[in-house]
C-alpha cells in the first residue's frame, strides 16, 4: 500500500452526515447542543438583574455591545443553585427562527465535542429522565455515559424567558 | 471601446444604461439634462451621445442641435430614445440632426444591439 | 450577455415616487383656464417619466395607465385640451391610483384592479370626450408595407441602389455602417458609383457624393433591408428591388421605409360612449389587498447631503491625529508625560463627540417630507366638508431623525384631520362669529433645547369643555362631580375609548382616538399637550427628541440596582417629610405637589427588588411625567447623568413593562433605562408584572 493510501486508512471516514454536538455539564448529567448553535463560550461576568423576571433569568450582558439575556439552567431544570465563580461557563447560543436570537446559558462546565450519525440519537423515553422530554430531541450513547440532546429552539423560546 | 454620453433625467434609466454600456466594455459619462451633457460636451470629446428628448431644463432636441454646432461633435452619432408616440416627431429629430433613434422601452440587449450598429 | 436589470428597480420605484409628488404638488397649484405651460410640463414629464421606467423594467401595466395620463396631459401642454378642474381632480385620483399601484408592484402585493380600470375607463372617457377622430390610444395601427410578400415566388435577393443626399454625413450617420449591416445579412456585392464627385479642388471634405449598387443574396426579407436606412430615408435616394429565382417580370416595389406612421383612417372608431366625467364610478368592491407577510422591512435609503459627508471625513481625519497622538505617548510613556496624555485624551472625548453629532445628522432629513402630504390632504378634506381651509407651513426645513419622521406622520395627519373636522367651523358659522370664512391650519416646526417641537394650530372654534366632560362622564370615564379644570378637561380626549363625533366621520377616520396618537408619540419619546380657547382655536404640541437613538439619562439607585431615568421626563427633585405626605384609601401615599396631588411609587415595590432604604426621609422623591400625568418615584439616590445610546431589550428578549430599553455604560456594564408610563400602568396593576412560575423545565 503506498504512504499515502496508509494515511488515509488510518484518518478513518468520516461520515458526511455526521454533525458536531457540543457537551457540557450540569451536576452528573451530560447535555448536548449542535456545535453550529454556539456563538462562544465565556467566562461569568456579572449581569444585570431585570425586575419581575424568573429566577432563572439571570439578568443581561453586554456581548460587544449586544443586549443578551442569560439563563441559568440549574436552575432552568430545577436544581439547586451554585455560586458562580471565574471558572463558571457561559455558553452563548444562536436560537429561534433562523437562529436569530442570542442567548447565553449558565453551565457547570463545557466537555468534548462529538461526532454523531443522525442514527445514533435514540428518542427520550416519557420517564426517567430528570428534565421534561419537552426540551430533550434525543439521547446518544458516549462510551459508558448517555448525552441528553437539548431542544434549544424550545428551552429558550420567549415566553420561557419570563 | 468607446467613450458614450448618455443623457437621461431618469435616475434608474441612467443607471441601467451606465450599466449595460459599461459592462459592454465602454467608457460612460452621463447627466441629467441636455444643459449638463452640453456643459461636459464642451469640454470632452465623445464618440457617441445617447440621449433622452424630455427633460427640464434643456430637452434631448435642442441638445442635439446644440451638439452639432460644436466642431467636435458635427458628425459625431447622436441617438435619441424616443416613445412609440414620439416617432411621430422623427421629423423634428432629423432635422435637429439626429443620427438615429432607439425605442423605448428596449432591454440591455436592444440598447447594445444598436449601439454596435452605429458604432461597428 | 445577459444582464439584471432588476438591481435597478429601488431607484425606479424611489424616483417614480418623488415623480408622483411632484405631479401632486403641481396638479393641486394648476389654476383653471389659463395654462402655466412650465407648470404642466413638469407634471408631463414626470409621468412620461414614469411611464418610460416602468416599460423598460417590466412593469407593463403601470406603463400602460400611465400612458393615458401622459396622452391628457400632453394635450393640456399642446394647447389642444382646457385645464378644468373636472380633469385636475381625474388626475389627482389617477396619481393616488398610480401610487397604490407602484406600492403594490414594489411589495409583491395584490392590486386593486376594479379601483383601477374604473379610473382607466373615466381617464379613456375624458379622452375621447373631446375628439371625435380616431386616436385609439394604445392601440398603434400597424400598417402593411406595400413590399410583395414572397407569396409566390421566392426571391433570392435584392437589388439597391443607395444614393445618400450630399449632407448625410452631419447626421453622424456613415454609409459604411449600412454596408457593413447589408453584408451581415447575406452575400453582398457592391459596385461604387463616383460620378458625383467633383475635382478635388472643390471637393468638401464634409459632404457625401458617392452612391453603390448593391446585390444582396440571400433568403432576406424587405424588412430587414429597410430597417438599415430606417434612420436615413430622408438622406438619401433608395431603390430596393427584389430578384426574383425564377426570371419574370421584376415589379419595382418602392419600399415604404415609415413604417410606424399611424393609420390615420377613420375606421378605428372609439366604441365607449363618452361618459360625463363629473359622473362618479361606481364604488368597486374593493378587492381585499393582500397584506405583506410580516417580512423584515426592505432596506431603505437616504440622500445624504455631500458637505455632511465631508464634514464626516474631517472629523475621521482629525480622529487619526489623535490616535497617533496618543499612540506616541503610549509607546515612550513615561510618568512625566501625564498632562500631555490627559490633552491627549480630552481630545478624544471631544473627537468622539463630534463624530457623534455628525453622523446624528447624517440621519437627519428636513421635515418638508413630513409636511408634503398635507397641502393635498387639507384640499381634500376642505372639499368634501365645504369648510374654507388655509394651510400654513413654516419651518419646514426643520431637520430631525428619519425614522422619527416616518413614525410621526400617521399621528400629524390626525391631528390635523381633527383640527379640520371638530376644530374648524364651516364658512357660515365663522362669519356669525365675526371671522374670516377661510379657516386657518398652521403647521410649525422648530428646535428647541436637544428637541423639535411641531405645532399644530387652528383658528376654529376650540375644545368644547361642557361637551368632552359629559362624554368622558358617559363612558365612565371621570366621575359626574369631578370639579375638573378646563386644563384636565382638555386632556380627557387622549383616554382610551373618548369620542365625541356621534357619527365616526369619514374624515376623522375609524377606530383611531387620540390616545393611540398620543402612544404613538410617547413611543417614539415624545410628548403631545393641547392647548385650546373656546371660540379662538387649539393648539397641539407636539415634542420629539432628535434623535431615537440618543437620549440624555439621569442615574438613579435603588435597593442596590442602578437604572436610568429620561431626563425629558424629569420635573424635579425632592426631599420630602413624613408630615408632607398624604394618604388616601384605596389611592396610596400622595405628595402634594404646588396644585396636584402626586401618587408615590415606591420603585423596589413595583420592581420586587430588596429594598435599601424604606424611610421616606431617608430617600428623595423624582417627580417625573409622562402621558399628561405626573408620579413621584421614590429611590435611594441620584448618582450621575450622562447621555446614553439606547439599546433595544426586544432584539434578544422581549419587552418588559417598565422598562424601554437599556443602555451600556462606561464600565461596560449593562443599565437599564425606566419608562414612566409603564412604571404608570405597573402601579396601576401589578399583574401586569408577570413572574412565570408555570414554565417549569422539570
Amino acid at each position: 500500500m503506498s504512504e499515502l493510501q496508509q494515511l488515509n486508512d488510518s484518518l478513518g471516514d468520516v461520515d458526511d452526515r455526521t454533525e458536531q454536538y457540543l457537551t457540557f455539564l450540569l451536576g452528573d448529567e451530560e447535555y448536548g447542543v449542535e456545535i453550529l448553535r454556539v456563538q462562544e463560550i465565556k467566562g461569568w461576568e456579572s449581569v444585570t438583574h431585570i425586575p419581575n423576571t424568573p429566577d432563572y433569568l439571570c439578568g443581561v450582558l453586554n456581548l460587544r455591545g449586544t443586549i443578551v439575556p442569560v439563563v441559568d439552567l440549574r436552575l432552568r431544570f430545577d436544581m439547586p443553585a451554585r455560586e458562580y465563580t471565574p471558572t463558571t461557563v457561559v455558553v452563548v447560543l444562536n436560537v429561534g427562527e433562523g437562529a436569530q436570537r442570542t442567548v447565553g446559558v449558565v453551565v457547570d462546565g463545557v466537555s468534548d465535542a462529538h461526532n454523531i450519525l443522525p442514527e445514533e440519537i435514540k428518542p427520550s423515553p416519557d420517564f426517567g429522565t430528570s428534565i421534561s422530554t419537552d426540551f430533550i430531541s434525543g439521547l446518544v450513547s458516549i462510551g459508558s455515559e448517555m448525552m441528553m440532546i437539548l431542544n434549544i429552539d424550545r428551552l429558550l423560546r420567549v415566553k420561557a424567558l419570563g | 471601446m468607446a467613450n458614450i454620453l448618455a443623457v437621461d433625467d431618469s435616475a434608474s434609466m441612467r443607471q441601467m444604461v451606465s450599466f449595460t454600456l459599461k459592462a459592454a466594455g465602454h467608457t460612460v459619462t452621463d447627466a441629467a439634462d441636455g444643459k449638463q451633457a452640453l456643459d461636459i460636451a464642451k469640454t470632452k470629446s465623445f464618440d457617441l451621445v445617447l440621449t433622452d428628448v424630455n427633460m427640464p431644463v434643456m430637452d434631448g432636441l435642442t441638445l442635439t442641435r446644440e451638439l452639432r454646432a460644436l466642431p467636435a461633435f458635427k458628425f459625431t452619432p447622436v441617438l435619441v430614445l424616443t416613445t412609440e408616440a414620439g416617432m411621430e416627431k422623427k421629423q423634428e429629430g432629423r432635422a435637429a440632426g439626429a443620427t438615429g433613434w432607439l425605442v423605448k422601452p428596449f432591454n440591455p440587449d436592444q440598447l447594445l444591439a444598436t449601439i454596435k450598429k452605429v458604432l461597428g | 450577455m445577459s444582464i439584471d436589470i432588476s438591481q435597478f428597480h429601488d431607484v425606479f420605484f424611489e424616483e417614480s415616487f418623488e415623480g408622483l409628488d411632484a405631479m401632486e404638488n403641481g396638479l393641486l397649484n394648476l389654476d383653471e383656464g389659463a395654462a402655466d405651460i412650465d407648470a404642466i410640463n413638469t407634471i408631463f414629464r414626470a409621468a412620461h417619466s414614469i411611464k418610460g421606467g416602468a416599460g423598460t423594467f417590466g412593469f407593463m401595466a403601470v406603463s400602460e395607465f400611465t400612458h393615458v395620463m401622459e396622452t391628457l396631459l400632453d394635450e393640456m401642454r399642446n394647447g389642444q385640451r382646457e385645464v378644468t378642474s373636472d380633469s385636475t381632480n381625474l388626475l389627482l385620483e389617477a396619481v393616488d391610483v398610480l401610487r397604490e399601484m407602484l406600492t403594490a408592484v414594489q411589495q409583491k402585493t395584490d392590486t386593486d384592479d376594479e379601483r383601477i380600470a374604473a379610473v382607466n375607463k373615466q381617464l379613456a372617457a375624458m379622452l375621447a370626450g373631446e375628439k371625435s377622430a380616431a386616436d385609439s390610444g394604445d392601440e398603434d395601427a400597424h400598417d402593411v408595407t406595400t413590399s410583395e410578400e414572397n407569396a409566390e415566388q421566392k426571391i433570392a435577393g435584392w437589388q439597391i441602389t443607395f444614393h445618400p443626399h450630399k449632407h448625410l454625413f452631419q447626421t453622424g450617420n456613415d454609409p459604411v455602417r449600412m454596408l457593413r449591416e447589408l453584408a451581415s445579412l447575406g452575400d453582398l456585392t457592391s459596385q461604387l458609383n463616383d460620378d458625383g464627385l467633383p475635382d478635388f479642388a472643390e471637393l468638401e471634405p464634409e459632404d457625401s457624393y458617392l452612391s453603390w449598387h448593391l446585390t444582396l443574396k440571400g433568403d432576406i426579407s424587405k424588412d430587414d433591408v429597410v430597417e438599415i436606412f430606417e434612420w436615413v430615408d430622408d438622406d438619401c435616394d433608395l431603390e430596393i428591388e427584389a430578384i426574383m429565382q425564377a426570371p419574370t417580370n421584376v415589379e419595382i416595389a418602392v419600399a415604404q421605409l415609415d413604417k410606424n406612421v399611424a393609420d390615420p383612417v377613420a375606421e378605428v372608431q372609439q366604441e365607449s360612449k363618452s361618459e360625463p366625467s363629473s359622473e362618479p364610478a361606481p364604488s368597486p368592491v374593493k378587492a381585499v389587498a393582500k397584506k405583506a407577510a410580516a417580512s423584515p422591512p426592505a432596506a431603505t435609503s437616504i440622500r445624504v447631503g455631500t458637505d455632511k459627508v465631508d464634514s464626516l471625513i474631517n472629523l475621521v481625519g482629525e480622529l487619526v491625529i489623535t490616535q497617533s497622538m496618543l499612540s506616541q505617548i503610549g509607546d515612550n510613556f513615561v510618568p512625566n508625560m501625564l498632562p500631555q496624555l490627559i490633552d491627549g485624551l480630552a481630545q478624544l472625548e471631544r473627537n468622539s463627540r463630534e463624530m457623534q453629532e455628525a453622523i446624528m445628522r447624517i440621519r437627519m432629513l428636513p421635515i418638508s417630507f413630513a409636511f408634503n402630504r398635507f397641502p393635498r390632504l387639507v384640499h381634500d378634506l376642505s372639499d368634501k366638508s365645504g369648510k374654507k381651509v388655509e394651510l400654513k407651513l413654516t419651518g419646514e426645513q426643520t431637520e430631525l431623525d428619519k425614522t422619527v419622521m416616518e413614525k410621526i406622520g400617521d399621528p400629524l395627519v390626525h391631528l390635523v384631520r381633527n383640527s379640520l373636522d371638530h376644530g374648524l367651523e364651516t364658512p357660515e358659522v365663522r362669519l356669525a362669529a365675526g371671522k374670516d370664512e377661510t379657516g386657518t391650519i398652521q403647521l410649525n416646526a422648530f428646535h428647541q433645547g436637544g428637541n423639535i417641537i411641531i405645532e399644530i394650530v387652528d383658528d376654529g372654534a376650540g375644545l368644547n369643555e361642557e361637551k368632552i366632560f359629559s362624554k368622558a362622564v358617559e363612558k365612565g370615564l371621570v366621575e359626574a362631580d369631578a370639579d375638573l379644570s378646563p386644563e384636565k378637561i382638555h386632556e380627557l380626549i387622549f383616554l382610551p375609548g373618548f369620542s365625541t363625533a356621534d357619527v365616526v366621520s369619514d374624515i376623522s377616520g375609524r377606530g383611531v382616538g387620540m390616545d393611540v396618537v398620543r402612544s404613538n408619540i410617547t413611543g417614539l419619546g415624545g410628548s403631545v399637550e393641547i392647548k385650546s380657547k373656546r371660540g379662538e382655536g387649539s393648539t397641539f404640541t407636539i415634542r420629539l427628541p432628535l434623535t431615537l437613538a440618543i437620549m440624555d439619562g439621569q442615574t438613579i439607585r435603588v435597593a442596590n440596582e442602578n437604572y436610568i431615568v429620561p431626563l425629558i421626563s424629569i420635573i424635579e427633585t425632592l426631599e420630602v417629610k413624613e408630615s408632607d405626605m398624604k394618604y388616601v384609601s384605596g389611592k396610596g401615599e400622595l405628595y402634594p405637589l404646588r396644585d396636584e396631588y402626586v401618587p408615590v411609587i415606591r420603585l423596589y415595590d413595583i420592581f420586587n427588588l430588596e429594598p435599601t432604604i424604606t424611610d421616606l426621609e431617608e430617600g428623595l422623591l423624582v417627580i417625573v411625567e409622562g402621558e399628561g400625568q405626573k408620579i413621584g418615584l421614590f429611590i435611594d439616590d441620584l448618582l450621575g447623568q450622562q447621555q446614553v445610546v439606547i439599546k433595544s431589550l426586544e432584539t434578544n428578549y422581549r419587552k418588559v413593562v417598565g422598562l424601554s430599553g437599556a443602555t451600556i455604560l462606561g464600565d461596560g456594564n449593562v443599565a437599564l433605562i425606566l419608562d414612566v408610563p409603564g412604571l404608570m400602568a405597573l402601579y396601576r396593576d401589578p399583574s401586569l408584572a408577570k413572574v412565570i412560575t408555570s414554565e417549569r423545565a422539570a
